[in-house]
């Protein structure tokens, strides 16, 4: 494997509070400080001017629908979209069909991410038994399987009883516990956010109540067992509130935000556009701008795209009978720093670090740094390149996004994972 | 101002100045009705398709029948005869009709939106005759267009709708009708079926009965519907009744002049007294007689017709 030598980028990671203009040197698939003449001889080198050099983006949130739903998405065409999207690092849930709730089943999904996986993709197991929400799955098996959590993603725990039980458990093995916060008594038949929209457009509401239910249920949960709990795509204010006092007492909590809650709210399904459609729903404007200040003061710690492929003639459909969920994974970074960047005036740095090192963070995942002797998981794009998305032309096998069409700011340029290339001038090499 | 419209998909689209054309066609057709020979030749050679995905009576027939008046061919598809009951998307069902050559869709569906969604695939015109909780634009012109037969305007006139506000399509029709004519509308009912995210719709919400009754000029009466109602939102129809049902005392608290209206199926002796359904305040079938009309001028105009041609043009 030949050296890399990236020139003249701008160097952020946040791991080091570096942020300034010159080079990164890869070698034998780890950061180093420098190389040596010899090696500098050698070594590819990459033209960084103009471009910021940060980690790869990890993303704790993907669906990536194999096994069983590979006519939506497969772990060769979902690890794609993630190198497009600058992601080195992704993690998958196990709401796939059949659930990923043994470890033959994480074994088959580790097989695959062997065989066909261009970057990192690292599964969870399921806390429940066929994600029924009513008997623990074999947690300590899936643990030694190498799952990364455990979640029933899509379908949250409703007895407060299992999930405690399933926290303690899963607490002796080092494992977070992901929960999908939804009350789901209270969202029988909701496909979207319950408020003025939802009754102008006479749909079923999903009130946010039912998520701060959960969410609250979860700190107490928490605090009780001492178990670490993973608020998953919190799409309410009040969940927020819940979540800032519950850490300011040293609660092992810890919550992500989606680009689409921050980018949209449910005034966009004025026309019915499944496009739209996701769960939890697009939210109010005080929720998005709470979601905004949630991620200002870490509150939220990072940034999840829960990338949920469906193929168009599954999302072409009354709205009602369409399914929830969008791709996110290509258009994640573009996204977060118009919505974060450039109207809320984060600093870059603190972009990067929200859909980097926080991310790893949560999971104790390896990833996340440019240190000398990390693995050499890299991103570079170009913050004012201006091109126009469109889902077809993009490497997910699906392409239900709100995006296209849309002209974005910001580009991934180059994605590099162990020290390989993998993504280069939008081809996968 | 000509007609241009294709499909009527909503009230809530329509201006003011649509609404007052339609109303306009309908009391032309209304006065064609009247004769003996009762049938113009205006749709001659055009096939409507009534796509019924939900049952329906009352709307069903009256479609039926105002696209007969105008000398349609009219083809009824409901849901159980249909093939979505063997997997078929919708998108497909309404390719399939428009293939055959039909030249407008009528449609009645469960879900909210998928007039509009069928209006966005279709290169022929889609009448909205009732989609989920969202909008029954025909039921919301003919409740107007009876109300004003018997107002004469409704500029500033109080109407309440009663009852059981959430899951009612005819409602939020009504809410976009009468705002537009500048009526002053209070919702009323219990809270859960009322709820205060309809102030957002610019109407008063309420749930003291008397109050909102006080004067109004118009009560309509909206049914229970159990079907739609996954969890309880009232302890009991008995509750209810004695709660909200209009009878003879409390309809003593409106104008009396008011008029009582309901767009139909009754549940006699729940939502209101027998007496008062029957009695001289109620225009129920008023309503249903005024619904033929005014979807003959939905039918006429969303086909290329123009509200000033309907004597001339579409008589004998």
């Amino acid at each position: 494997m030949p050296s890399l030598w990236i020139t003249n980028a701008r160097v952020i990671d946040p791991a080091s509070k570096r942020d300034a203009v010159g080079d990164v040197f890869i070698r034998d698939g780890k950061f180093a400080a420098s190389l040596s003449a010899a090696d500098k001889k050698r070594a590819k080198k990459i033209d960084g001017k103009g471009l910021v050099a940060c980690p790869g983006l990890v993303d704790i949130h993907v669906h990536f629908r194999e096994p069983g739903q590979t006519h939506k998405e497969t772990i060769a065409t979902g690890s794609r979209a993630a190198a497009a999207g600058g992601f080195t690092t992704v993690v998958c849930m196990p709401n796939t069909s059949p659930p990923a709730d043994n470890a033959g089943t994480i074994q088959f999904i580790q097989d695959a991410v062997e065989r066909d996986a261009v970057v990192k993709v690292l599964p969870t197991g399921c806390i429940t038994v066929g994600m029924k929400g009513q008997a623990l799955a074999p947690i300590g098996s899936l643990k030694r399987a190498g799952v990364v959590a455990i979640t029933d993603d899509g379908d949250c725990v409703q007895s407060n009883e299992l999930m405690r039980r399933a926290i303690e458990y899963a607490k002796m093995f080092d494992l977070p516990v992901m929960d999908h916060c939804q009350d789901a008594s209270m969202t029988q038949g909701a496909v979207m956010n319950e408020g003025v929209m939802s009754t102008r457009l006479g749909l079923r509401g999903w009130p946010n109540a039912a998520e701060d239910l959960i969410v609250a249920r979860n700190v107490v949960l928490s605090e009780y067992t001492g178990g670490h709990i993973h608020c998953q795509h919190i799409s309410s204010k009040f969940s927020i509130d819940i979540i800032r006092r519950a850490k300011s007492r040293g609660a092992r909590i810890t919550a992500e935000a989606t680009p689409h809650h921050i980018a949209l709210t449910d005034d966009a399904l004025a026309t019915y556009d499944t496009h739209f459609k996701m769960n939890p729903p697009l939210r109010t404007e005080d929720d998005r701008l709470a979601i905004i200040e949630g991620l200002r003061d870490g509150t939220l710690d990072c940034i999840g795209t829960d990338h949920a492929p469906h193929t168009d003639y599954e999302k072409d459909k009354e709205f009602d009978y369409a399914p929830n969920g969008i791709l996110g994974l290509e258009t994640a970074l573009p996204v977060c720093l118009d919505v974060l960047v450039r109207r809320s005036k984060f600093k870059l740095p603190h972009l990067i670090d929200l859909m980097t090192r926080r991310a790893a963070n949560i999971l104790k995942l390896p990833a996340g740094t440019l240190a000398p002797g990390a693995a050499a998981d890299l991103c570079l794009f170009d913050p004012a390149e201006k091109w126009k998305y469109d889902a077809k032309a993009g490497f997910s096998k699906s392409s239900n996004s709100p995006w296209t069409g849309q002209t974005m700011t910001g580009r991934v340029k180059v994605t590099i994972v162990d020290g390989r290339v993998v993504f280069q001038n939008g081809k996968i090499l | 101002m000509p007609w241009t419209r294709r499909h009527l998909l909503t009230i809530e689209q329509l201006s003011r100045e649509e609404i007052e054309q339609i109303h306009a066609t309908a009391a032309a057709f209304k006065r064609i009705l009247g004769r003996s020979v009762k049938k113009v030749p205006a749709l001659r050679g055009k096939t409507i398709v009534n796509l019924f995905l939900e049952p329906s009576t009352r709307t069903r027939m009256a479609f039926d029948m105002a696209a007969k008046r105008l000398s349609a061919d009219v083809i009824a598809v409901e849901g159980s005869s249909s093939s979505t009951t063997k997997g078929e998307t919708l998108r497909d069902t309404a390719q399939n009709i428009q293939a055959l050559q039909a030249d407008m869709i009528v449609i009645r569906h469960a879900a909210a939106g998928s007039p509009l969604y069928l209006s966005r695939i279709l290169d022929i015109p889609v009448i909205n005759a009732g989609d989920g909780a969202h909008e029954h634009p025909t039921q919301g012109l003919l409740d107007t267009f009876t109300m004003l037969e018997h107002l004469g305007s409704l500029q500033g006139r109080k109407v309440v709708i009663l009852g059981d506000i959430l899951f009612s399509r005819v409602a939020r029709s009504n809410i976009h009708a009468l705002t537009k004519l500048g009526a002053n509308v209070t919702l009323v009912g219990p809270a859960t079926l009322v709820p205060h995210w309809f102030t957002g719709m610019g109407v008063n919400v309420s749930y003291d009965l008397r109050s909102a009754l006080a004067d109004a000029e118009v009560v309509m009466l909206l049914r229970i519907q159990h079907e739609r109602q996954t969890s309880s939102h009232f302890p009991s129809l008995g509750e209810y009744t004695s709660m909200f049902g209009l009878n003879k005392t409390r309809a003593g608290w409106l104008h009396p002049k008011a008029i009582i209206m309901h767009p139909g199926p009754i549940n006699r002796g729940v939502e209101i007294d027998s007496e008062l359904a029957d009695g001289d305040r109620s225009v129920i079938l008023e309503q249903v007689t005024n619904g033929i009309a005014v979807r003959m001028a939905v039918l006429y105009l969303c086909s290329g017709g123009q509200p000033e041609t309907v004597a001339a043009g579409s008589g004998q």
